[in-house]
């Protein structure tokens, strides 16, 4: 296969080709370069070896049931993809989630935001070399992600966040479960700047490597920490606000340099700000969810009983994941033909049960008018955007995502021109590809 | 097999399965999970099998983590055949094992097609503690299976 | 800027290149001919509009309408709340528009996505050449009589260069 950078190349040059399966390229970019010594003169990046068929898939989905498709787009920060997706639905529905959903919403994402930015910070520190960064940062991770499993049943990809809502409420015990997590992130944040901050090897690798100026970096489309670090203080929380963002109280961290560096710092700085916004959010929910009446048998007892004699007494269902959600309805999904039909009617009527077969095959209730909608979220990578046309039926006409790191990789090979070939790895790193977001 | 080869089968067997240098041939979501196997909390490095080694030529277990589309098809070819024997494979996800939820004209249903799978780790992402069990079962797949060594002639 | 002005400014600008507008709930759309594309880039990036970051670009495919495909844009500026979406429909026998990367560089990969999926071209493009499909793929998958689960044959096992 002849490549652009093959066509160019000159005689005595150095055809080097790294990836697609590569520990540094993040499982699926392949870099090809011209190196002269150990600089290169010419990069050429291809990409496409993750292409999933997401946005063709969708076409053949209903719209609900696409959505664990959404989670495998940023798979480091799956929450806040259903979110991007299930406003722009919204938009096109003109449905707004129950308060309480909109406050755990929040609290969802900026956790999966954290996980995001730890596992980048980790990985570009564990390329660079700082193998022991990358084993706070996951530490710190799990805890998060405990909380997540907590609510949502899944570690990652949890398709928690529906249209109109979110799937249940939380957990007992979150309170401290997240306490814990945002606890043991600012411990892992203070370990890995002090490790990282002054550390004169990583300085060396990232201070004042593949610097991008604010003009270039907007030309490009950045969005997100890497535009950030280069000093425009753009967030889509700030300027299109969503979910009641412009009520809590953040900073938007800028860089002055837009090198490696401020990349990282910026991102450090954002796991800061979004603690900051998990302990308002986590504040302001009120201290459990109305306890629903305790009444009723357990179910193994029932399933026992049952072996006899048929007996009609209700059963204490769990609040949350598997049961009694009718109560609870009210709090965490707008009502309205778009939403999930709860549980009790689907198991305990048959009108409930074709109406739940109708949702889910047929795509009954949750058929947007005919239109089109961009929503658009702060990701972990910048400005994550869907762009939603519904033709009136069950399955989308078209959904296309607005990668932000589609574009932030788009001038890589710009910004590794000229570098040496061991700098490719920390500027690559501080970039956050994510292989799901970017091919799609 | 005579009796005289058995134990040392076992030997090689038992050095073999706890002595294994892995490749992680990472793609998608299931690398995060991966991450965490090998990761301080749930470890891959106490069943013998920490060590990561990026090159194909270096390395005796293929983890295939994650999608594979047809355009990597190749290359996972090309990672599998430069290893040197004996080498397993373990298809890591949904998507290796069958392609996953991704049914379309892109994706490949399933790693099987391409090359040969010793030990499958179903999920979507398989949580950790999955595929430790999937790592032990190899290890007892590698204990239990005929060592072949150089200097027998190869019966094929 | 309000909607309202973006719109009949952008409408003054351009005259009989602008075959709709209005005023979703959502964002201001603008419907154009094709051959207004550039002037439309050029105006909406001066003052007093001054969007200047090209946020996206992507195609639709609706094979009952008359303009078969229909090239999307988004325009945002990042200093100001205001945005654009512009539609340019497109015929489906030989669909081409002309290209934006003299504006933006990541036009560049923007449109080479298109291409790759909708078979849409894109004039003056550098290097217009697939970007998530293999090279030896045939057609076009985004199309709407692209089927989802069609096979074709592998690339084959040199990797290069």
């Amino acid at each position: 296969m002849t490549t652009r950078i093959q066509g160019q190349a000159r005689r005595e040059s150095l055809l080097l080709n790294m990836g697609p399966s590569h520990p540094a390229m993040h499982g699926t970019i392949r870099i090809m370069l011209e190196l002269e010594g150990e600089r290169v003169r010419n990069a050429e990046v291809e990409i496409g070896f993750l292409h999933r068929g997401f946005e063709k898939t969708c076409e053949n989905k209903t719209w609900f049931n696409l959505l664990p498709y959404t989670d495998r787009l940023n798979y480091v920060s799956p929450l806040l993809n259903n979110l991007g997706y299930a406003l722009a639905v919204e938009k096109l529905l003109g449905v707004e989630a129950p308060p309480r959903a909109r406050l755990i919403r929040v609290l969802m994402g900026e956790l999966s935001r954290i996980a995001d930015h730890l596992t980048c910070v980790a990985a570009m520190a564990m390329e660079c070399g700082a193998f022991t960064v990358f084993l706070y940062s996951i530490k710190a991770r799990e805890f998060v992600w405990e909380v997540v499993e907590a609510a949502t049943g899944a570690r990652m990809t949890t398709s928690f966040i529906r249209i109109g809502g979110i799937r249940a409420d939380l957990e007992d015990g979150w309170r401290e479960a997240t306490a814990r997590a945002v606890a043991e992130t600012r411990k892992v944040l203070r370990d890995v700047r002090g490790l990282l901050d002054r550390n004169p090897i990583f300085l060396k690798r990232t201070r004042d490597i593949a610097v991008m100026s604010a003009e270039r970096a907007l030309a490009y489309g950045w969005t997100g920490p890497c535009l950030r670090s280069t000093g425009v203080a753009y967030d889509v929380r700030r300027a299109h606000p969503y979910l009641g963002y412009e009520d809590f109280d953040f900073e938007i961290p800028t860089g002055k340099r837009g090198d490696n560096f401020d990349r990282y710092q910026v991102r450090m700085r954002e796991v800061e700000q979004s603690l900051r916004i998990i302990e308002q959010a986590a504040a302001r929910l009120a201290a459990s969810p109305p306890a629903i009446a305790a009444e009723g048998i357990d179910p193994a007892e029932a399933i026992a009983a049952s072996r006899g004699r048929r007996e009609r007494r209700p059963i204490r269902l769990s609040p949350n994941l598997a049961g009694s959600e009718r109560e609870r309805y009210a709090e965490i999904l707008a009502s309205g033909p778009w939403a999930v039909p709860p549980k009790e009617e689907v198991y305990t009527s048959i009108e409930g049960l074709i109406r739940h077969f109708q949702f889910f095959m047929r795509g009954h209730g949750l058929r947007p008018p005919r239109g089109e909608a961009y929503g658009a979220v702060e990701g972990g990578n910048g400005e994550l955007g869907f762009y939603v046309v519904s033709d009136g039926t069950d399955t989308p006409a078209r959904v296309h995502v607005r990668a932000p790191c589609f574009h932030i990789v788009a001038a890589l090979e710009e910004m590794i021109t000229g570098l040496y070939l061991a700098d490719i790895i920390p500027t690559f790193g501080s970039m956050n590809m994510i292989g799901g977001e970017l091919d799609r | 097999m005579s009796g005289t080869l058995k134990p040392f089968n076992a030997v090689l067997g038992w050095a073999r399965k706890f002595s294994l240098f892995h490749y992680p041939f990472v793609t998608a979501c299931c690398g995060m999970e991966y991450m965490s196997a090998a990761c301080a909390h749930f470890d891959l490095d106490r069943f013998g099998a920490g060590w990561t080694r990026f090159s194909p030529r270096q390395a005796d277990l293929l983890i295939v983590v994650g999608t594979v589309n047809e355009k990597l098809a190749p290359v996972l070819r090309t990672v599998y055949g430069q290893m040197v024997d004996p080498k397993w494979v373990i298809a890591f996800g949904a998507c290796a094992v069958s392609g996953g939820i991704y049914d379309n004209y892109a994706v490949v249903q399933g790693i099987d097609t391409l090359i040969p799978v010793d030990v499958y780790i179903p999920g979507c992402p398989p949580r950790p503690e999955t595929v430790l069990d999937g790592l032990i079962r190899l290890q007892e797949k590698i204990q239990k299976q005929d060592q072949d060594w150089r200097w027998r002639k190869r019966r094929s | 800027m309000e909607k309202k002005t973006l719109l009949t400014g952008l409408r003054d600008a351009l005259a009989d290149g602008v075959l709709g507008a209005a005023e979703s709930p959502d964002l201001p759309v603008l419907t154009i001919r094709p051959e207004a594309l550039v002037l439309l880039v050029r105006t909406v990036r001066r003052d007093p509009f001054r969007l200047d970051v090209l946020l996206d670009l992507t195609c639709l495919d609706d094979p009952s309408a008359a303009g078969r495909f229909t090239v999307v844009y988004h325009f945002a500026s990042f200093l100001t709340p205001a945005r654009l979406r512009v539609k340019v429909p497109l015929d489906g026998d030989e669909p081409a528009v002309d290209s934006l990367t003299s504006f933006w560089p990541n036009a560049a990969w923007l449109e080479r996505e298109v291409y790759d999926l909708f078979g849409v071209r894109f004039r003056g493009h550098p290097d217009l050449r697939r970007l998530l499909l293999h090279e030896g793929f045939e057609g076009h998958p985004l199309r709407k009589d692209y089927p989802l689960r069609r096979r074709q044959p592998r690339p084959p096992d040199e990797v290069g260069p």
